[in-house]
Protein backbone atom coordinates (compact mmCIF):
# COMPACT_ATOMS: atom_id res chain seq x y z
CA UNK A 1 0.00 0.00 0.00
CA UNK A 2 1.41 3.52 -0.78
CA UNK A 3 1.09 6.50 1.35
CA UNK A 4 0.46 10.19 1.03
CA UNK A 5 3.98 11.69 1.74
CA UNK A 6 3.40 15.61 0.60
CA UNK A 7 6.97 17.50 0.21
CA UNK A 8 5.59 20.57 1.98
CA UNK A 9 6.13 19.60 5.64
CA UNK A 10 8.61 17.70 7.92
CA UNK A 11 7.88 14.92 9.60
CA UNK A 12 8.95 12.82 12.87
CA UNK A 13 9.63 9.14 13.11
CA UNK A 14 6.97 9.08 15.64
CA UNK A 15 4.52 9.98 12.62
CA UNK A 16 4.00 13.77 13.17
CA UNK A 17 3.77 15.93 10.65
CA UNK A 18 4.79 19.78 10.59
CA UNK A 19 3.91 23.01 8.20
CA UNK A 20 5.37 26.16 8.77
CA UNK A 21 4.42 29.76 7.47
CA UNK A 22 7.46 31.23 9.47
CA UNK A 23 5.66 32.47 12.64
CA UNK A 24 3.62 29.27 13.41
CA UNK A 25 3.92 25.73 13.25
CA UNK A 26 0.52 23.37 12.39
CA UNK A 27 0.99 19.91 13.49
CA UNK A 28 -1.02 17.06 12.42
CA UNK A 29 -0.57 13.26 11.73
CA UNK A 30 0.11 11.41 8.49
CA UNK A 31 -1.50 9.30 6.25
CA UNK A 32 0.54 6.08 7.08
CA UNK A 33 -0.09 6.86 11.14
CA UNK A 34 -4.45 7.61 10.48
CA UNK A 35 -4.17 4.15 8.67
CA UNK A 36 -2.28 2.65 11.12
CA UNK A 37 -4.60 3.26 13.90
CA UNK A 38 -8.10 2.31 12.04
CA UNK A 39 -11.33 4.48 12.74
CA UNK A 40 -10.45 7.37 15.13
CA UNK A 41 -12.67 7.84 17.60
CA UNK A 42 -10.86 10.56 20.04
CA UNK A 43 -8.81 13.37 19.92
CA UNK A 44 -7.51 14.63 23.11
CA UNK A 45 -5.12 17.88 22.63
CA UNK A 46 -3.45 20.39 25.16
CA UNK A 47 -5.61 24.08 25.53
CA UNK A 48 -4.60 27.51 23.38
CA UNK A 49 -1.51 29.02 25.87
CA UNK A 50 -0.40 25.55 26.81
CA UNK A 51 3.47 24.92 26.37
CA UNK A 52 4.63 22.01 24.67
CA UNK A 53 7.93 20.73 24.07
CA UNK A 54 10.00 19.21 21.18
CA UNK A 55 9.05 15.25 21.54
CA UNK A 56 7.20 15.89 24.54
CA UNK A 57 3.84 14.11 24.51
CA UNK A 58 0.86 17.53 23.74
CA UNK A 59 -1.85 14.63 23.37
CA UNK A 60 -3.19 11.58 22.40
CA UNK A 61 -5.57 9.94 19.57
CA UNK A 62 -7.70 7.39 20.13
CA UNK A 63 -8.85 4.72 17.54
CA UNK A 64 -11.18 1.92 17.95
CA UNK A 65 -8.85 -0.64 18.57
CA UNK A 66 -5.84 1.48 19.79
CA UNK A 67 -4.53 4.50 21.96
CA UNK A 68 -1.49 6.92 20.40
CA UNK A 69 -0.04 9.33 22.18
CA UNK A 70 0.91 12.58 20.04
CA UNK A 71 4.61 13.92 19.93
CA UNK A 72 5.46 17.62 19.32
CA UNK A 73 8.01 17.92 16.63
CA UNK A 74 9.32 21.29 18.35
CA UNK A 75 8.84 23.26 21.51
CA UNK A 76 6.73 26.27 21.65
CA UNK A 77 3.53 27.69 22.77
CA UNK A 78 -0.11 26.37 21.24
CA UNK A 79 -1.75 29.18 19.44
CA UNK A 80 -4.98 27.15 18.13
CA UNK A 81 -6.68 23.97 18.29
CA UNK A 82 -8.58 22.26 15.70
CA UNK A 83 -11.60 21.88 18.02
CA UNK A 84 -13.43 20.40 14.91
CA UNK A 85 -11.60 17.32 15.78
CA UNK A 86 -13.98 17.17 19.30
CA UNK A 87 -16.79 16.72 17.42
CA UNK A 88 -15.84 14.62 14.14
CA UNK A 89 -12.39 12.58 14.90
CA UNK A 90 -12.80 11.17 11.65
CA UNK A 91 -11.69 14.13 10.26
CA UNK A 92 -8.08 12.43 10.89
CA UNK A 93 -8.99 9.71 8.92
CA UNK A 94 -10.18 11.42 6.39
CA UNK A 95 -8.17 14.73 5.39
CA UNK A 96 -4.94 14.26 7.78
CA UNK A 97 -3.25 16.89 6.27
CA UNK A 98 -5.75 19.56 5.49
CA UNK A 99 -9.06 19.00 8.03
CA UNK A 100 -7.28 16.72 9.97
CA UNK A 101 -4.70 18.96 11.56
CA UNK A 102 -3.88 19.15 15.51
CA UNK A 103 -2.24 22.11 17.06
CA UNK A 104 -0.93 25.02 16.03
CA UNK A 105 2.26 26.70 17.89
CA UNK A 106 4.35 29.52 18.26
CA UNK A 107 7.81 28.03 18.16
CA UNK A 108 10.42 28.73 20.67
CA UNK A 109 13.53 27.75 18.86
CA UNK A 110 14.25 27.71 14.54
CA UNK A 111 16.62 25.46 15.01
CA UNK A 112 14.77 22.44 16.18
CA UNK A 113 12.98 22.51 12.66
CA UNK A 114 16.06 21.42 11.40
CA UNK A 115 15.99 18.01 12.74
CA UNK A 116 13.20 17.01 11.16
CA UNK A 117 12.91 14.33 8.22
CA UNK A 118 12.33 15.46 4.86
CA UNK A 119 9.33 13.77 2.69
CA UNK A 120 11.97 11.11 1.28
CA UNK A 121 13.59 10.82 4.44
CA UNK A 122 10.29 9.88 6.03
CA UNK A 123 8.90 7.55 3.07
CA UNK A 124 12.22 5.95 3.39
CA UNK A 125 11.04 5.07 7.23
CA UNK A 126 7.97 3.86 6.79
CA UNK A 127 7.98 1.97 3.04
CA UNK B 1 7.91 -20.82 17.87
CA UNK B 2 6.57 -19.06 13.92
CA UNK B 3 3.06 -17.80 14.44
CA UNK B 4 -0.14 -20.29 13.20
CA UNK B 5 -1.70 -19.07 10.18
CA UNK B 6 -4.88 -20.06 8.89
CA UNK B 7 -5.37 -21.63 5.48
CA UNK B 8 -6.20 -18.94 4.02
CA UNK B 9 -3.95 -16.16 5.13
CA UNK B 10 -2.55 -15.47 1.81
CA UNK B 11 -6.08 -14.91 0.35
CA UNK B 12 -6.36 -12.31 3.14
CA UNK B 13 -2.97 -10.81 2.17
CA UNK B 14 -4.48 -10.20 -1.38
CA UNK B 15 -7.23 -8.70 -0.05
CA UNK B 16 -4.92 -5.98 2.03
CA UNK B 17 -6.12 -7.48 5.27
CA UNK B 18 -3.74 -5.78 8.78
CA UNK B 19 -2.85 -8.71 10.83
CA UNK B 20 -2.36 -9.45 14.32
CA UNK B 21 -1.09 -11.71 16.84
CA UNK B 22 -4.10 -13.65 18.87
CA UNK B 23 -3.48 -16.61 20.70
CA UNK B 24 -0.35 -17.65 18.92
CA UNK B 25 -2.09 -17.52 15.48
CA UNK B 26 -1.15 -13.99 12.70
CA UNK B 27 -5.27 -13.57 12.13
CA UNK B 28 -7.13 -10.85 9.73
CA UNK B 29 -7.38 -7.89 12.47
CA UNK B 30 -8.99 -5.42 9.63
CA UNK B 31 -9.96 -5.47 5.98
CA UNK B 32 -11.56 -2.35 5.20
CA UNK B 33 -12.20 -0.46 8.31
CA UNK B 34 -13.74 -1.81 11.68
CA UNK B 35 -16.65 0.52 11.46
CA UNK B 36 -17.32 -0.90 7.98
CA UNK B 37 -16.98 -4.02 8.51
CA UNK B 38 -19.11 -3.80 12.24
CA UNK B 39 -21.84 -2.00 10.20
CA UNK B 40 -22.18 -4.75 7.83
CA UNK B 41 -22.74 -7.44 10.52
CA UNK B 42 -25.75 -4.92 12.38
CA UNK B 43 -27.38 -4.27 8.89
CA UNK B 44 -26.40 -7.24 6.35
CA UNK B 45 -23.96 -9.73 6.51
CA UNK B 46 -20.04 -10.24 7.72
CA UNK B 47 -17.89 -12.83 7.20
CA UNK B 48 -14.97 -13.75 9.68
CA UNK B 49 -12.09 -16.14 9.26
CA UNK B 50 -12.14 -17.83 13.15
CA UNK B 51 -9.62 -20.77 11.95
CA UNK B 52 -7.91 -19.64 15.38
CA UNK B 53 -10.26 -21.32 17.51
CA UNK B 54 -9.55 -25.00 18.46
CA UNK B 55 -11.64 -27.90 17.72
CA UNK B 56 -11.11 -31.11 20.15
CA UNK B 57 -12.85 -33.96 19.41
CA UNK B 58 -13.87 -36.55 21.98
CA UNK B 59 -15.66 -40.04 21.43
CA UNK B 60 -16.11 -43.21 22.24
CA UNK B 61 -17.89 -45.37 25.35
CA UNK B 62 -17.10 -42.85 28.31
CA UNK B 63 -17.26 -39.64 26.29
CA UNK B 64 -20.48 -37.94 28.11
CA UNK B 65 -18.71 -38.76 31.31
CA UNK B 66 -15.24 -36.83 30.21
CA UNK B 67 -17.27 -34.00 28.61
CA UNK B 68 -19.42 -34.31 31.58
CA UNK B 69 -16.64 -34.34 34.59
CA UNK B 70 -14.48 -31.54 32.54
CA UNK B 71 -17.32 -28.91 31.56
CA UNK B 72 -19.13 -26.84 34.27
CA UNK B 73 -22.76 -27.55 32.21
CA UNK B 74 -24.62 -30.74 31.97
CA UNK B 75 -23.50 -32.22 28.51
CA UNK B 76 -26.43 -35.02 29.47
CA UNK B 77 -28.97 -32.47 28.21
CA UNK B 78 -27.53 -32.60 24.63
CA UNK B 79 -28.79 -34.77 22.03
CA UNK B 80 -27.25 -35.39 18.66
CA UNK B 81 -27.30 -31.68 17.10
CA UNK B 82 -27.68 -29.73 19.71
CA UNK B 83 -24.77 -27.09 21.35
CA UNK B 84 -24.16 -25.83 24.87
CA UNK B 85 -22.02 -23.33 26.24
CA UNK B 86 -20.08 -24.35 29.05
CA UNK B 87 -17.22 -23.10 30.93
CA UNK B 88 -14.00 -25.36 31.50
CA UNK B 89 -12.83 -24.53 35.58
CA UNK B 90 -10.21 -25.96 37.75
CA UNK B 91 -10.29 -27.49 41.46
CA UNK B 92 -10.88 -23.68 42.81
CA UNK B 93 -13.70 -22.91 40.31
CA UNK B 94 -11.48 -20.55 38.23
CA UNK B 95 -12.14 -20.11 34.31
CA UNK B 96 -10.02 -22.16 32.31
CA UNK B 97 -11.37 -21.55 29.09
CA UNK B 98 -14.82 -20.96 27.54
CA UNK B 99 -16.27 -23.21 24.87
CA UNK B 100 -19.26 -24.65 22.92
CA UNK B 101 -19.75 -27.70 22.92
CA UNK B 102 -21.53 -29.98 20.10
CA UNK B 103 -23.12 -33.25 20.54
CA UNK B 104 -22.03 -35.42 16.80
CA UNK B 105 -24.37 -37.98 15.57
CA UNK B 106 -23.51 -41.18 17.37
CA UNK B 107 -21.04 -43.38 14.99
CA UNK B 108 -22.19 -47.71 15.58
CA UNK B 109 -23.85 -46.41 19.13
CA UNK B 110 -21.11 -44.29 20.46
CA UNK B 111 -21.20 -40.75 21.53
CA UNK B 112 -19.25 -38.34 19.84
CA UNK B 113 -18.87 -34.80 20.77
CA UNK B 114 -16.59 -31.76 19.79
CA UNK B 115 -15.76 -29.11 21.91
CA UNK B 116 -14.01 -25.48 20.79
CA UNK B 117 -11.34 -23.86 22.83
CA UNK B 118 -10.07 -20.39 22.62
CA UNK B 119 -7.31 -19.91 20.20
CA UNK B 120 -4.21 -21.06 21.37
CA UNK B 121 -5.94 -23.29 24.21
CA UNK B 122 -6.16 -26.79 21.96
CA UNK B 123 -3.18 -27.75 23.09
CA UNK B 124 -3.52 -26.82 26.95
CA UNK B 125 -7.33 -28.41 26.69
CA UNK B 126 -6.02 -31.34 24.52
CA UNK B 127 -3.89 -32.63 27.50
CA UNK B 128 -6.21 -31.77 29.93
CA UNK B 129 -8.68 -34.14 28.76
CA UNK B 130 -5.76 -37.00 28.10
CA UNK B 131 -4.52 -36.48 31.56
CA UNK B 132 -8.37 -36.64 33.29
CA UNK B 133 -9.45 -39.89 31.17
CA UNK B 134 -6.23 -41.19 32.03
CA UNK B 135 -6.64 -40.52 35.60
CA UNK B 136 -10.04 -41.91 35.75
CA UNK B 137 -9.51 -44.83 34.06
CA UNK B 138 -12.14 -44.26 30.93
CA UNK B 139 -12.84 -45.17 27.74
CA UNK B 140 -12.69 -42.44 25.65
CA UNK B 141 -10.63 -41.08 22.74
CA UNK B 142 -9.27 -37.69 22.22
CA UNK B 143 -8.28 -35.69 18.98
CA UNK B 144 -6.86 -32.05 18.35
CA UNK B 145 -8.43 -31.30 15.13
CA UNK B 146 -7.37 -27.83 15.46
CA UNK B 147 -5.43 -27.55 12.28
CA UNK B 148 -7.75 -30.02 10.20
CA UNK B 149 -10.61 -27.97 10.08
CA UNK B 150 -11.00 -24.23 9.31
CA UNK B 151 -13.42 -22.23 10.79
CA UNK B 152 -15.75 -19.55 9.20
CA UNK B 153 -18.43 -17.50 10.44
CA UNK B 154 -20.94 -15.94 8.72
CA UNK B 155 -23.22 -13.25 10.85
CA UNK B 156 -25.62 -10.98 10.39
CA UNK B 157 -29.35 -9.99 9.75
CA UNK B 158 -28.77 -11.53 5.76
CA UNK B 159 -26.69 -14.69 6.90
CA UNK B 160 -29.53 -16.84 6.32
CA UNK B 161 -30.15 -16.04 2.96
CA UNK B 162 -26.81 -16.32 1.92
CA UNK B 163 -26.25 -19.07 3.90
CA UNK B 164 -29.39 -20.95 2.14
CA UNK B 165 -27.97 -20.30 -1.39
CA UNK B 166 -24.90 -21.41 -0.71
CA UNK B 167 -26.62 -24.98 0.64
CA UNK B 168 -29.45 -25.22 -1.55
CA UNK B 169 -31.85 -23.95 1.52
CA UNK B 170 -30.67 -26.88 3.64
CA UNK B 171 -29.39 -24.73 6.44
CA UNK B 172 -33.13 -23.37 6.60
CA UNK B 173 -33.33 -26.81 9.00
CA UNK B 174 -31.29 -25.47 11.37
CA UNK B 175 -32.70 -23.85 14.44
CA UNK B 176 -30.50 -21.47 16.86
CA UNK B 177 -27.75 -23.13 18.37
CA UNK B 178 -28.09 -26.39 16.40
CA UNK B 179 -25.90 -27.93 14.07
CA UNK B 180 -25.53 -30.43 11.08
CA UNK B 181 -23.29 -31.47 8.41
CA UNK B 182 -24.43 -29.55 5.05
CA UNK B 183 -22.24 -29.41 1.74
CA UNK B 184 -21.87 -25.65 1.77
CA UNK B 185 -20.83 -24.55 -2.10
CA UNK B 186 -20.51 -29.09 -2.40
CA UNK B 187 -18.07 -29.40 0.29
CA UNK B 188 -19.03 -30.95 3.33
CA UNK B 189 -19.04 -28.33 6.48
CA UNK B 190 -19.89 -29.03 10.19
CA UNK B 191 -22.56 -26.27 10.34
CA UNK B 192 -24.57 -24.56 13.21
CA UNK B 193 -26.27 -21.62 13.54
CA UNK B 194 -23.72 -20.15 16.43
CA UNK B 195 -21.84 -16.87 16.42
CA UNK B 196 -20.48 -14.47 18.96
CA UNK B 197 -21.40 -11.31 17.55
CA UNK B 198 -25.15 -11.20 18.36
CA UNK B 199 -26.62 -11.36 15.37
CA UNK B 200 -28.14 -14.44 13.40
CA UNK B 201 -25.89 -16.73 11.38
CA UNK B 202 -23.31 -19.38 11.41
CA UNK B 203 -20.09 -21.17 12.14
CA UNK B 204 -18.86 -23.62 9.60
CA UNK B 205 -15.95 -25.99 10.32
CA UNK B 206 -14.59 -26.53 6.94
CA UNK B 207 -11.57 -29.74 5.72
CA UNK B 208 -8.70 -27.06 6.29
CA UNK B 209 -7.63 -27.67 2.39
CA UNK B 210 -10.98 -26.64 1.19
CA UNK B 211 -11.58 -23.12 3.38
CA UNK B 212 -10.97 -20.73 0.27
CA UNK B 213 -14.29 -22.89 -1.87
CA UNK B 214 -16.22 -22.25 1.52
CA UNK B 215 -14.80 -18.58 2.15
CA UNK B 216 -15.62 -17.35 -1.79
CA UNK B 217 -19.08 -18.69 -1.36
CA UNK B 218 -20.50 -15.95 0.50
CA UNK B 219 -20.73 -12.40 -1.24
CA UNK B 220 -20.52 -10.15 1.85
CA UNK B 221 -18.18 -8.10 3.56
CA UNK B 222 -14.89 -9.97 4.80
CA UNK B 223 -14.46 -8.95 8.45
CA UNK B 224 -11.33 -9.37 10.88
CA UNK B 225 -10.98 -9.65 14.51
CA UNK B 226 -11.30 -6.54 15.49
CA UNK B 227 -14.56 -5.69 14.41
CA UNK B 228 -15.29 -9.14 15.86
CA UNK B 229 -14.26 -7.73 18.94
CA UNK B 230 -16.51 -4.30 18.86
CA UNK B 231 -19.48 -6.83 18.27
CA UNK B 232 -18.95 -9.37 20.86
CA UNK B 233 -18.39 -6.19 23.44
CA UNK B 234 -21.78 -4.54 22.80
CA UNK B 235 -23.13 -7.63 23.88
CA UNK B 236 -21.30 -8.24 26.81
CA UNK B 237 -19.68 -11.35 25.73
CA UNK B 238 -16.41 -12.36 27.85
CA UNK B 239 -13.42 -12.65 25.64
CA UNK B 240 -10.91 -15.42 26.71
CA UNK B 241 -7.44 -13.75 27.79
CA UNK B 242 -8.38 -10.71 28.47
CA UNK B 243 -12.08 -10.58 30.56
CA UNK B 244 -11.00 -13.52 32.34
CA UNK B 245 -7.35 -15.56 32.42
CA UNK B 246 -6.30 -17.68 35.19
CA UNK B 247 -2.85 -15.95 35.58
CA UNK B 248 -4.35 -12.17 35.17
CA UNK B 249 -7.56 -12.02 35.60
CA UNK B 250 -9.19 -15.28 37.46
CA UNK B 251 -12.35 -15.16 37.77
CA UNK B 252 -15.08 -18.18 38.74
CA UNK B 253 -18.44 -18.18 36.15
CA UNK B 254 -20.15 -16.34 38.82
CA UNK B 255 -18.21 -13.45 38.58
CA UNK B 256 -18.01 -13.31 35.03
CA UNK B 257 -21.54 -13.24 34.64
CA UNK B 258 -21.70 -16.91 33.26
CA UNK B 259 -22.93 -18.27 36.39
CA UNK B 260 -26.16 -19.85 34.44
CA UNK B 261 -23.65 -22.56 32.69
CA UNK B 262 -22.80 -23.86 35.85
CA UNK B 263 -24.97 -26.98 36.98
CA UNK B 264 -24.60 -28.05 40.54
CA UNK B 265 -26.69 -31.40 39.95
CA UNK B 266 -23.66 -32.99 38.08
CA UNK B 267 -19.92 -33.37 39.20
CA UNK B 268 -17.05 -31.83 37.08
CA UNK B 269 -13.21 -30.69 38.38
CA UNK B 270 -14.59 -27.19 40.12
CA UNK B 271 -17.74 -27.91 41.66
CA UNK B 272 -17.59 -28.51 45.06
CA UNK B 273 -15.28 -24.86 44.73
CA UNK B 274 -18.16 -23.37 42.66
CA UNK B 275 -21.16 -24.46 45.31
CA UNK B 276 -19.41 -22.37 48.09
CA UNK B 277 -19.30 -18.89 45.91
CA UNK B 278 -22.59 -19.82 44.87
CA UNK B 279 -23.97 -19.84 48.22
CA UNK B 280 -21.84 -17.09 49.67
CA UNK B 281 -22.01 -14.77 46.60
CA UNK B 282 -19.14 -12.92 44.64
CA UNK B 283 -17.18 -9.67 45.74
CA UNK B 284 -17.40 -8.30 42.28
CA UNK B 285 -19.47 -9.21 38.99
CA UNK B 286 -19.02 -8.68 35.57
CA UNK B 287 -20.62 -5.32 34.57
CA UNK B 288 -20.56 -2.70 31.59
CA UNK B 289 -19.82 1.05 31.71
CA UNK B 290 -21.09 3.81 29.52
CA UNK B 291 -19.06 7.00 29.87
CA UNK B 292 -20.99 10.20 29.91
CA UNK B 293 -18.02 12.34 29.13
CA UNK B 294 -15.90 12.06 26.54
CA UNK B 295 -12.88 9.75 26.54
CA UNK B 296 -12.55 5.92 25.34
CA UNK B 297 -12.69 3.15 28.02
CA UNK B 298 -10.17 0.58 27.88
CA UNK B 299 -8.65 -2.16 29.09
CA UNK B 300 -6.76 -2.12 32.73
CA UNK B 301 -8.44 1.17 33.81
CA UNK B 302 -9.75 1.59 37.27
CA UNK B 303 -13.25 2.77 38.58
CA UNK B 304 -13.68 4.62 41.29
CA UNK B 305 -16.39 5.88 42.99
CA UNK B 306 -17.12 10.35 43.54
CA UNK B 307 -14.58 10.48 46.46
CA UNK B 308 -11.62 8.45 44.59
CA UNK B 309 -12.58 4.62 46.53
CA UNK B 310 -11.84 1.43 44.35
CA UNK B 311 -14.82 0.20 42.62
CA UNK B 312 -13.39 -1.93 40.58
CA UNK B 313 -11.51 -1.99 36.91
CA UNK B 314 -12.40 -2.26 32.99
CA UNK B 315 -11.53 -5.69 31.06
CA UNK B 316 -12.46 -4.38 27.45
CA UNK B 317 -13.90 -1.20 26.36
CA UNK B 318 -14.11 0.87 22.92
CA UNK B 319 -15.98 3.54 21.41
CA UNK B 320 -19.55 1.54 19.95
CA UNK B 321 -19.49 1.81 16.51
CA UNK B 322 -23.47 0.89 17.05
CA UNK B 323 -24.30 3.23 19.52
CA UNK B 324 -21.55 6.23 18.98
CA UNK B 325 -20.59 5.99 22.90
CA UNK B 326 -17.77 4.93 24.92
CA UNK B 327 -18.49 1.32 26.59
CA UNK B 328 -16.48 -1.03 28.68
CA UNK B 329 -16.60 -4.12 30.56
CA UNK B 330 -14.90 -5.10 33.90
CA UNK B 331 -15.05 -6.24 37.35
CA UNK B 332 -17.19 -4.13 39.58
CA UNK B 333 -18.15 -3.97 43.36
CA UNK B 334 -21.41 -6.31 43.85
CA UNK B 335 -22.52 -4.12 46.90
CA UNK B 336 -21.26 -0.63 45.91
CA UNK B 337 -21.67 -0.63 42.31
CA UNK B 338 -25.04 -2.08 41.59
CA UNK B 339 -26.72 -0.97 37.90
CA UNK B 340 -27.79 2.59 37.98
CA UNK B 341 -24.92 3.82 40.41
CA UNK B 342 -22.60 6.37 39.17
CA UNK B 343 -19.32 5.98 38.94
CA UNK B 344 -15.96 7.08 37.58
CA UNK B 345 -13.93 6.09 35.41
CA UNK B 346 -9.78 6.85 35.09
CA UNK B 347 -9.24 7.37 31.69
CA UNK B 348 -5.15 7.56 31.79
CA UNK B 349 -5.83 9.49 35.42
CA UNK B 350 -8.40 11.53 34.78
CA UNK B 351 -11.57 10.89 35.79
CA UNK B 352 -14.43 10.45 33.85
CA UNK B 353 -18.40 10.28 34.80
CA UNK B 354 -19.94 7.12 33.44
CA UNK B 355 -23.62 4.65 34.67
CA UNK B 356 -23.01 1.40 35.53
CA UNK B 357 -25.09 -1.12 33.69
CA UNK B 358 -26.13 -4.26 32.87
CA UNK B 359 -24.85 -5.74 29.14
CA UNK B 360 -25.44 -5.94 26.58
CA UNK B 361 -25.51 -2.68 25.73
CA UNK B 362 -27.59 -3.28 22.43
CA UNK B 363 -30.97 -5.05 21.88
CA UNK B 364 -30.21 -7.82 20.31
Amino acid sequence: MSFDVPTDRRYLESHEWTTTDGDSVRIGITDFAQDELGDVVFVELPAEGDDVTKEGEFGVVESIKAVSDLVSPVSGTVLAVNEDLFDAPELVNEDPYGEGWMIEIEPSSESEFDDLLSADEYREQIE
Amino acid sequence: MGLRKPPLHAIHADRDASFTEFGGWEMPVEFDSIRTEHAAVRESAGLFDVSHMGEIRVSGPDAAELMGRLTTNDVAELDPGDTQYACITDDEGIILDDTVVFRLADADGVPQYLFIPNAGHDTEMYTRWIEYRDEWDLDATVHNATEEWAMLALQGPDAPDLAAAATDGASRDIARFDAAFLDVAGVRCFTSRTGYTGEDGFEFLVPWDEAETVWSAFDCQPCGLGARDTLRLEMGFLLSGQDFDPEDEPRTPYEAGVGWTVDLDTEFVGRDALERVESEGVDERFRGVVLQQRGVPRHGYEVVDADGEHLGHLTSGTMSPTLGEPIGLGYLSTEQAPPGTRVRVLVRGEPKQANVVTPPFIDK
